[in-house]
């Protein structure tokens, strides 16, 4: 290398991760940039999701929750959309995409996101193979239905639901008795895992000991509970746009005064309402532990506790304590708790919910972030838009919607192959 | 047919196979803890150490300088600024004279301010070394221009 | 037939894990090759950073940068000088603006004039790695691509890391950074290559006023390790735990 070499590389365009999006205040070390940006926000909030829904489809085939039945079989579905989902951000926020699969091949135990591949792969097993046992009389009714049909259609998804029954067509009694077994069994497993995922993303900010704002032993149960509310919230949304798209459809086709809509809106009603519920309860378990953190750090006020005061009660102040706590806890909690519920009160505060789990993640973040570790300065985030590089298209806004948009794409084609809402 | 219900766990079986194979081939051979070590602090792929070790030295130091250019080593050596390594100003030596041939020296008015601006600190030793206000003396000016970096003292001149 | 299938699969499974696991993957090297490769277990690198004696020149940033082919312009660097100045009402001043790569050559800080007679103190400190003794980075890094080796150093592998970012959250210094050119965790290395030859690092050999040391800790003659035994010395942050090694002299309460 010779000095001419040297002097060139300072010359050259050099994107300096962090760079773009950060803006400095007062005394912050040289290197400090806010390194995990919304990408990492979409993680926790994805793999959030993917918990919540499990958790939500194994209260029924667990507990035998029967007011959940109908919505137990779609959230297990969409949960396996959400699976791959959860993965994504991360992908997206590697520096070296192509070699996340490191984490398979040489997990160093001692850090929190080696877990990761395995407890995601060990969850993904579990989900797969109880939607498999859910789903195993439906293969092979549709093997049985499509054996001698003809169109090209027809004959491609003949033979992906044979691959799909894994060679096993016994449907009789005795037989469906131990799928439906095993669909408790693993349910059963599912739940401690579904937890442990998301127990442990709160983990990987909560064991960080050089961050003020994460380091805390209650992280985990706050992002397992949180996790939850936004899980069964989403879940519930989807319930409630894809019943009134059926019922819509419904009204085109037999009029509006026809039985089967009223029984529609009738059944939606009824599943909402009781989901509703546990709702509630997890979302009251989640704002109480936030509190609690949030007073601990208040009365103990250690010696980070003077910026962090600075940040929470100044800076974020809007977006700690209006959108998160006012608008994304209190205002659907009380929207939820009024009786006379309708439909059209439950989707704007499902909305809220999922806004406010949302903001809660932004704040762990982007506000873990807000403060140098000098305690003497502050590091302020600005979200790309309009993408103009890789870099600022992967953890931009584009990047986040992309994310946010391929469960429902997803959902869309597996839903072909696995029926979640008709199928009885 | 009895044991459909384990089928799953076969399907599982064989993933789980195909990336112990795929991790057999991709792992470098010498990926481990290194003895004497332990997972937490030592677990790495053991021949990076000899990447770092043979990384390109830059900086040669006085003693490589001084084998061929000994007169300059000697005048600066010889005065106040003999703290002062000649690749601080001439730039790394690399493998000169093959790579790069000729050094470009840096003979700025920066160069000189980064210890010659004075700054009134008590507790710290800036304070104690030769300084000027560069708004005041001879702003613009290069200072090589009067001084001799290698016999700065004008008297001495 | 499903029987023999099984047994089929059982022998395959049986056969790949019999293929895989004999910890080809986790070989062991012999002890010589151990040492020759890994550095000596007699040797504890340590580093000493005057800042009585730190004139806020930045020249160690300077050939710290060109050495370690990090790139000049752009605001990450593996060592860096911070300048305080605290004034005699309390207030203090903190910067280090690109490092202090181009040094302290201005009285005034952030574009406030600082008036000369009410200044209580003022010094620069210089950071580099702290080279922990239980580095919170090599913990957490998910796939092994950073550790410590025997004498001391934490280094990282470029060809490993996945650049998840995890270690420069984890360092509780603000060490660590992303390499502009390779997209992996960039860090201090204490020069290894140098230093491994015999020589100084890059930020020591080009500092003229000794402000900077590197030192042998298992070396009782070790005019460093001298230093560190006979006088008082501290560390930044040990409330961490991570038991840093870079030493210093003159630190004050208000050096972050």
């Amino acid at each position: 290398m010779s000095v001419e070499n040297i002097v060139a590389q300072g010359g050259e365009h050099l994107a300096v991760h962090g760079l773009e999006w950060t803006t400095k205040e007062l005394f912050t070390y040289p290197n400090e940039f806010i390194y995990w940006s919304i990408q990492i926000v979409m993680y926790p909030y994805m793999t959030g999701l993917v918990a919540g829904a499990f958790v939500l489809s194994s209260l029924y085939h667990v507990f035998g929750q029967q007011d959940l039945k109908n919505m137990a079989r779609f959230s297990l579905v969409f949960s396996l959309a959400l699976l791959p989902v959860a993965m994504m951000p991360l992908q997206f926020h590697l520096q070296q995409p192509l070699r996340g699969i490191n984490v398979m091949f040489t997990p160093h135990f001692t850090s929190a996101i080696a877990a990761f591949g395995i407890v995601f792969s060990t969850y993904a097993v579990i989900v797969l193979s109880e939607i498999w046992f859910v789903y195993r009389q439906f293969f092979v009714d549709q093997v049985n239905t499509l054996k001698g049909k003809e169109g090209a259609k027809d004959r491609i998804m003949y033979y992906l639901y044979i691959v799909l029954t894994l060679g096993a067509f016994d449907t009789s009694d005795e037989a469906v008795a131990k799928d439906k077994k095993a669909v408790k069994i693993l349910a059963a497993i599912g739940i401690p895992i579904a937890c442990f995922l998301h127990g442990y993303a709160g983990f990987i900010f909560g064991s960080v000991k050089a961050n003020a704002l994460w380091m805390s032993p209650l992280m985990p149960v706050i992002f397992i509970m949180s996790a939850i509310v936004s899980g069964i919230a989403l879940c519930m949304l989807t319930y409630i746009i894809i019943m009134e798209w059926k019922k819509w459809s419904t009204i085109i086709a037999k009029g509006k005064g026809d039985e089967s809509v009223k029984m529609l809106a009738g059944a939606e009603l009824d599943v909402i309402t009781k989901t509703s519920r546990y709702l509630l309860g997890f979302l009251v378990a989640a704002i109480t532990l936030e509190l609690l953190d949030l007073i601990f750090r208040g009365y103990t006020a250690m010696k980070s506790w003077d910026i962090l005061r600075s940040v929470m009660y100044g800076k974020d102040f809007i977006n700690i304590f209006l959108l998160q706590y006012t608008l994304g806890n209190l205002v659907p909690f009380i929207m939820l708790l009024v009786p006379g519920l309708t439909i059209r009160r439950v989707f704007f505060a499902l909305i809220f919910v999922l806004f406010g789990v949302f903001m809660m993640r932004w704040n762990v973040v982007i506000g873990g972030q807000a403060f140098s570790l000098s305690f003497a300065g502050y590091m302020h985030y600005h979200l790309p838009i309009i993408p103009h590089s890789m870099e600022t298209f992967k953890e931009g806004l584009f990047g986040a919607m992309t994310v946010a948009a391929t469960p429902f794409v997803l959902f869309y084609f597996i839903n072909k192959v696995t029926p979640s809402l008709e199928y009885k | 047919m009895k044991n459909h219900v384990l089928r799953p766990l076969f399907v599982v079986i064989i993933g789980v196979a195909l990336l112990l194979v795929v991790r057999h081939f991709m792992v470098p051979a010498d990926f481990g803890v290194q003895e004497g070590g332990n997972f937490t602090y030592n677990f790495h792929r053991l021949s990076n150490v000899e990447d770092w070790k043979n990384f390109k030295v830059k900086y040669r130091g006085r003693e490589y300088c001084q084998e061929c250019h000994e007169e300059n080593a000697a005048s600066i050596l010889d005065s106040p600024h003999e703290v002062i390594q000649c690749e601080n100003c001439h730039g790394p030596a690399i493998d000169h004279p093959d790579n790069p041939e000729t050094l470009a020296i840096d003979t700025s008015r920066a160069q000189c301010l980064r210890c010659h601006t004075y700054l009134p600190y008590p507790t710290s030793q800036r304070s104690e070394l030769p300084g000027i206000d560069p708004q005041d003396h001879n702003p613009g000016e290069n200072c090589v221009d009067c001084h001799n970096p290698h016999n700065p003292d004008l008297e001495n001149m | 037939m499903s029987c023999s299938r099984r047994d089929l699969l059982k022998n395959t499974f049986k056969a790949t894990l019999a293929s895989t696991l004999p910890l080809s993957a986790f070989k062991m090297l012999s002890p010589a090759q151990v040492k020759a490769s890994v550095g000596d277990a007699n040797v504890r690198w340590v580093f000493l950073v005057d800042t009585q004696k730190c004139v806020g020149c930045g020249l160690c940033v300077k050939a710290c940068k060109n050495e370690n082919e990090v790139p000049y312009d752009p605001p990450i660097t593996r060592t860096w000088v911070e300048r305080y100045v605290l004034m005699k009402n309390g207030q203090s001043h903190i910067e280090s603006p690109f490092g202090g790569r181009d040094g302290y050559t201005d009285t005034s800080i952030h574009e406030n004039e600082i008036p000369a007679d009410q200044i209580a103190k003022g010094f620069f400190v210089s950071k580099l790695c702290n080279q922990c003794k239980k580095p919170a980075c090599v913990q957490v890094c998910p796939v092994g691509a950073t550790y410590q080796t025997l004498d001391g150093v934490v280094l990282v592998d470029r060809k490993w890391c996945i650049g998840c970012g995890y270690c420069i959250m984890a360092c509780p210094y603000g060490m660590r950074f992303f390499h502009p050119v390779h997209k992996v965790a960039e860090k201090c290395t204490f020069c290894y290559h140098r230093i491994i030859k015999g020589m100084k690092t890059a930020c020591v050999q080009n500092c003229p006023f000794e402000a900077r040391l590197i030192g042998n800790l298992k070396d009782p003659n070790d005019p460093v390790t001298k230093i560190i035994m006979n006088q008082r010395v501290s560390v930044l942050k040990d409330e961490y735990g991570t038991k840093p090694q870079v030493y210093y002299i003159g630190l004050d309460t208000n050096v972050r």
